[in-house]
């Protein structure tokens, strides 16, 4: 079912401030993976606002969603989520990166509170999302695991080991994201080891793949909402997206894979996403209804 | 015969040590509904399709694909499962030393690896199929429990203390049929504990350190050459190689001051390895050898026979200890107090 218009801005705000305060934990940490947490951030902020069934005051509830991000460098997206919905002190992302800090560049499942897996080794994330979703199987649990996957990351062979299994268990209750940025740190993934055709090859491995843009809300809770609906397959959400989303000199750019932001850039960037939401708002406020 | 122990699996000697772990996680499992077992196309080699016979919901056999089979473990273990996850101990430690890195130890989760075919026990599928190194990958890694059983009695004791200890656990069996060791015929009380060593054999005039098969044959050594040579051969099964016993290793060199270590494993960075590491921080002069793979690859033929060509075997240890007698070591007055 499509948003309604006032769920639609509410995610846009939502997702404004969120973009922000990546922008700003970035900017804390001196440098850091901006690039992808500006094209991920649509997707967490989504799920996290919209469709996962968690609890802040009991972070370990055991009938919770999970969400695993495979990608696990867009910690510096993951971390401002999960600040902003109360699970972390707001005083950590000041200390994002830096010794002795509970938040590094991946997030660490066992000193960061509400994340539900340790990633940052690509290839890893959906085989551990299908081993949550097993395990609701079999402790008769009907909660539903998300997993949001690099499309870079998909070179990885161990993918495809997960993708084949998740389809041989038919384990309809893992729901997966690719971030289709189409960069990965060393140039355009069609140049360094093409992936195209891309949602074929997820079809071919028995997934329904639903292409998305990525950096639209409605498209994306559409996408979700038929992966919610008990389809007869396991749902690969392709969400195209443009690496550094929203800050103006860093779309579409490899080189802000990972990057520093002194003071002048940070002032420019900061400028570049409220246009950018601006123009989201009026998007919004065109076609939802 | 074992104390404490319920398992009819271990009521029968007649089988092989990896049929002795399928019997015991199928009895685990009766009692513990969180118990999984996952393999990757080993379910029958491996014994653990034993369980998925008696458990088809609770068992996942993932094709031959380990890495996944782990980070599927992990998840599950994540969520409250105790998953078992078998395959052959060169694919589980080298192939998955990612995942068991990083999605087991680093989160440190409650799965068991039960990795079988380890050292050179599948010697006929030469050195793709010989695990001599797990030991020495899976040691260097945090949180993780290492157990290396001498025979099937022992394997099912290890397999239930990885079950009522929370953690990472890796366990290395052998491919097919142990010599029984803590047997009928064994003769002792047999009580174990993960991170204590057993003294299989009283001694002072050296000491043997074994794990896994080795340790029968250490104890076959240490017997002839009581009638042969009158040496007084301690022998430790040296089960557990992380945690160390420390303690044992200690008072192996206080006691007797010469030790031998014996392994089905390059002697780089397994057993030998953490006992010389014990060995060098004490500071005490003493005798060592270690016996195992000299950092070369193993030559093809029955496990037995790659034993006795490694040195590893009954006469291997004897030729060893024979030798250790003479070595000399560092004299030190002052030893009595410091320890």
């Amino acid at each position: 079912m499509a948003l309604t218009k006032t769920e639609w801005l509410a995610l846009e705000k939502k997702a404004h401030e969120l973009r922000r305060l990546c922008l700003d934990t970035t900017f804390w940490a001196g440098s850091g993976h901006i690039g992808g947490g500006m094209s991920v951030m649509d997707m967490m902020t989504i799920l996290y606002h919209k469709y996962l069934n968690i609890k802040v005051d009991d972070p370990n509830w055991e009938d919770r969603d999970r969400f695993i991000l495979s990608k696990g460098h867009s910690g510096i997206a993951y971390a401002p989520v999960l600040v902003d919905k109360g699970f972390n002190d707001p005083e950590q992302l000041k200390t994002f990166n830096l010794t002795n800090s509970k938040m590094g560049i991946h997030l660490d499942s066992n000193k960061v509170i509400g994340v539900d897996a340790s990633t940052g080794s690509l290839g890893h994330g959906l085989s551990i999302a299908l081993g949550t979703a097993l395990a609701a199987r079999v402790l008769g649990k009907d909660y539903k695991t998300y997993c949001i996957l690099g499309d870079g990351e998909c070179d990885e062979g161990s993918n495809w080991e997960a993708a084949m299994s998740i389809n041989a268990f038919k384990a309809t209750n893992v729901i997966s994201f690719v971030d289709r940025n189409k960069c990965m740190i060393d140039g355009r993934t069609e140049d360094v080891i093409p992936l195209e055709p891309f949602c074929d090859k997820w079809r071919s491995f028995g997934f329904h793949v639903i292409e998305v843009d990525g950096h639209n809300l409605n498209e994306l809770s559409e996408a979700i909402d038929y992966a919610l609906g008990e389809p007869d397959a396991p749902v690969m959400i392709v969400a195209n997206t443009i690496k550094g989303a929203g800050i103006d000199f860093m779309e579409d750019d490899y080189h802000w894979h990972y990057g520093a932001i002194d003071e002048e850039k940070y002032e420019l960037a900061k400028k570049s996403l409220d246009k950018y939401y601006e123009k989201r708002k009026a998007r919004a406020e065109k076609e939802g209804i | 015969m074992a104390g404490g122990l319920t398992y009819t699996a271990l009521e029968s000697t007649e089988l092989s040590t990896a049929e002795i772990y399928g019997q015991t996680l199928v009895e685990l499992g009766r009692e513990h509904k969180e118990i999984v077992g996952l393999s990757a196309d080993l379910a029958g080699s491996t014994k653990i399709g034993v369980f998925g016979k008696e458990f088809p919901d609770r068992f996942f056999n993932v094709g031959i694909a380990e890495q996944n089979m782990f980070g599927i473990a992990a998840g599950m273990a994540k969520a409250g499962l105790v998953p078992f996850v078998s395959t052959f101990s060169i694919f589980a430690a080298l192939r998955s030393a990612d995942q068991i890195h990083t999605d087991i130890c680093y989160q440190n989760v409650n799965a068991k690896i039960i990795a079988t075919h380890s050292g050179t026990s599948f010697g006929q599928a030469g050195s793709t199929h010989h695990a001599i190194c797990d030991m020495a990958v899976i040691r260097s890694m945090p949180n993780i429990t290492l157990i290396c059983p001498a025979d099937g009695v022992e394997t099912a004791e290890a397999v239930q203390a990885a079950y009522e200890n929370f953690g990472p656990y890796y366990i290395r069996i052998n491919r097919g049929f142990d010599r029984v060791l803590y047997g009928k015929d064994y003769g002792k009380e047999y009580k174990f504990e993960v991170g204590k060593a057993i003294e299989v054999n009283p001694g002072t005039d050296i000491t043997v350190i074994a794990c896994g098969s080795c340790v029968y044959q250490a104890y076959q050594a240490a017997k002839f050459l009581e009638n042969a040579d009158g040496l007084k051969v301690r022998v430790l099964d040296m089960h557990t190689i992380k945690p160390l016993d420390k303690e044992a290793v200690l008072k192996a060199i206080q006691d007797t001051r010469r030790i031998i270590t014996v392994e089905d494993h390059t002697v780089i960075g397994g057993l030998g390895s953490a006992v010389a590491e014990v060995m060098a921080e004490a500071g005490k002069g003493c005798a060592f050898t270690r016996l195992g793979i000299q950092d070369k690859f193993a030559p093809i033929g029955l496990h037995e026979d790659i034993m006795s060509m490694l040195g590893i075997d009954c006469n291997g240890i004897i030729n060893a200890v024979r030798e250790a007698m003479n070595k000399d070591f560092e004299e030190d007055d002052d030893w009595d107090d410091e320890v």
